[in-house]
């Protein structure tokens, strides 16, 4: 079926409310912030309208450089965590049978009905000295007292790649069942063992697919803000927190603003960088 | 023993056996089409061969050793799927290069293999295409030239022309044997269609339901058919059951049809081709039918003879086309040297 273009305003009829939705919701709010990210602070929690670069001037701090640094880091390495377990694991999933893959993906179903607070909590229990897995350990003789995990990198980076690999899961399963299982047979057959075969041919074949999901799972781990703040200490703490803290408990909004804006226009180019660098190495 | 052989191969899918006790010897350099409806056993036999499936009783052997649970990427074969599985990722060049590339052979040998393969396959030059931008016959010709990368022990391919238009089939079927006897390598190909069979083989391997029916060269599995499902099933024929009489000649159609070698079988089947049942006029035989319609094919022409409840089709050259209409009485022969007797 071939589709024509749009001739009269009215053929855009259907693109009205999700426009307007999207305008009303987003671009307004978001231009506001904006707006307010250049207001000046008053003392004792207000703003006024005015043009000033102070809130981005109080940014280009070692300390706030630190905390930009950090929070990217942490959304990379949890994207690269997710992709690293959720590959294998779609792969192997979607060669299972039906009756198998349906009970996992109604597990990772499950998991994202669950909120970032029971999640935090979740693990923080889980982590604990008092009643987490270390003593499971000690019962096993596996290790001589309990131990606090948390607060930790370890703990901060361990919830977060539970919370977003379903999401990965999701985002990967359709491509990788779609993939076509002669090409692994075929790669085995030309004499590659089935680790080589995965790599030298369900991974490149997957590309644009895994670059897309590393995509999502960095922005959807950008903005956490909850899970670092209940399971790491103050340095593992990322710029989410800190605006977070800055907006509702020292009501500095222009300054909070200002580092959203920021925050967004970081990743913006990150992500048009790796589109980049994906679409270069298409045509190479 | 050399050449590839299978003993007693079975293969269960649960409880259901996709093989049954398949034995096959194939000699080096022969080509053997594995050809039956679908559903048969055909592709299973051929991924137990490649090692993608694993049987569940039997041996098979290669060169004299025992490869039956060698994994697939040790066997050193070259093998075309049907859906081709050219890696979309990669380059023609690279699709090709793939086997020697896992062998760790050096960027410059393959790239004077890869040479030597594109013009084999007559698409030279073709190197740094994407595969995504071929017609179907150029990546049939690339799938073919990156099985046989690695100058494989044996070619296994499976339905691999079926995705070609009839005309570019044909073609390639006969571009596939001179390929295959220029090369003499060990080739198998498992397909539905009886005419690529013939076109190709050495020896047709006819299967059903899991079992072999019959493994003979084509011109013998077309004239002497070992059951009704061989006949039937290559080419097309008659299939006509029979009665024997006191005398031990054949009755069919309740008449008497003398000169076929029944031996000491009570009752069967006797398969006719069609080219084979000549229309007479009724008084020069003893076995009468109706006309009941006549296909005119320009090339052939098909008449089709009601005789005794039985359908009968003969088929002529139209030069020599009997002058029947339909509804017109005609008589029928079979010549016993051409007819086959079959038990069932």
């Amino acid at each position: 079926m071939r589709r024509e273009a749009p001739q009269r305003l009215a053929d855009y009829g259907p693109l009205f409310f999700p426009a307007g939705m999207l305008i009303v919701f987003f671009v307004i709010p978001f231009a506001t912030m904006i707006a307010v990210s250049f207001f000046e602070r008053q003392q004792g929690g207000f703003y006024e309208p005015a043009f000033v670069l102070d809130n981005y001037g109080r940014f280009l701090s070692l300390f706030f450089g630190k905390v930009l640094g950090f929070s990217l880091f942490l959304a990379m390495a949890v994207a690269a965590a997710c992709v690293a377990i959720g590959v294998p694991f779609t792969y192997l999933l979607s060669s299972a049978s039906r009756r198998v893959q349906v009970w996992w993906l109604v597990a990772l179903l499950s998991i994202l009905s669950l909120s970032e607070v029971m999640i935090g909590f979740a693990w923080s229990t889980l982590l604990s000295r008092t009643a987490g897995i270390t003593n499971l350990f000690v019962m096993l003789g596996l290790m001589d007292g309990p131990q606090a995990l948390t607060p930790s990198f370890g703990a901060v980076m361990t919830a977060m790649t539970y919370q977003a690999l379903p999401y990965t899961v999701l985002v990967l399963y359709p491509a990788l069942v779609r993939l076509d299982p002669t090409l692994t047979e075929a790669a085995r057959t030309l004499g590659a063992s089935p680790l080589k075969a995965f790599f030298s041919v369900v991974v490149p074949a997957l590309r644009n697919t895994i670059l897309a999901t590393s995509i999502m799972v960095f922005i959807f781990a950008l903005g956490s803000y909850l899970l670092p703040q209940l399971l790491g200490r103050p340095q593992q703490w990322t710029l989410s927190v800190l605006i977070t803290d800055q907006a509702i408990y020292q009501s500095n909004m222009p300054f909070a603003a200002a580092m959203a804006v920021f925050l967004v226009l970081v990743s913006l180019s990150l992500v048009g960088l790796a589109l980049y660098v994906g679409r270069q190495r298409e045509a190479a | 023993m050399s050449g590839l052989n299978l003993s007693h191969v079975t293969k269960e899918f649960g409880a259901f056996k996709a093989v049954n006790d398949v034995s096959l010897s194939v000699p080096d350099g022969t080509f053997v089409c594995l050809l039956g409806p679908s559903g048969c056993g055909k592709t299973t036999l051929m991924r137990m061969v490649a090692g993608l499936d694993l049987p569940t009783e039997g041996s098979i052997t290669l060169g004299g050793e025992d490869i039956t649970r060698v994994p697939t990427h040790k066997r050193n074969l070259g093998m075309v799927f049907q859906s081709l599985a050219l890696f979309p990722h990669l380059t023609v060049g690279e699709n090709i290069a793939y086997a020697l590339r896992i062998r760790g052979v050096s960027r410059s040998d393959q790239k004077k293999r890869v040479d030597e393969l594109l013009s084999m396959i007559h698409l030279p030059g073709f190197a740094d295409r994407s595969v995504n931008k071929l017609s179907g016959g150029q990546r049939q010709r690339i799938a073919i030239a990156r099985a046989l990368a690695i100058s494989p022990k044996l070619f296994l391919l499976d339905e691999p022309l079926s995705a070609l238009d009839a005309k570019l089939r044909e073609a390639m079927q006969v571009e596939l044997r001179q390929l295959q006897q220029r090369l003499g390598i060990t080739t198998i190909v498992v397909t539905h269609d009886q005419r690529e069979a013939m076109t190709m083989a050495d020896t047709v391997v006819v299967m059903n339901g899991g079992e072999i029916r019959q493994a003979a060269a084509p011109v013998d599995i077309y004239r002497h058919p070992a059951d009704s499902f061989v006949a039937d099933f290559i080419g097309s024929t008659n299939l006509i059951p029979f009665t024997a009489d006191a005398t031990g000649q054949a009755s069919i159609c309740g008449s008497t049809v003398r000169g076929l070698p029944l031996g000491t079988l009570k009752s069967g089947t006797i398969s006719v081709r069609p080219e084979d049942v000549q229309v007479v006029a009724p008084a020069e035989s003893s076995l009468n039918g109706t006309v009941t319609f006549v296909r005119d094919l320009g090339g052939s022409v098909e008449t089709f003879i009601e005789a005794g409840g039985e359908q009968i089709v003969a088929v002529s050259a139209p030069r020599s086309r009997p002058d029947v209409a339909v509804g017109e009485s005609v008589g029928l022969r079979f010549d016993p040297e051409t007819s086959v007797v079959l038990a069932k």
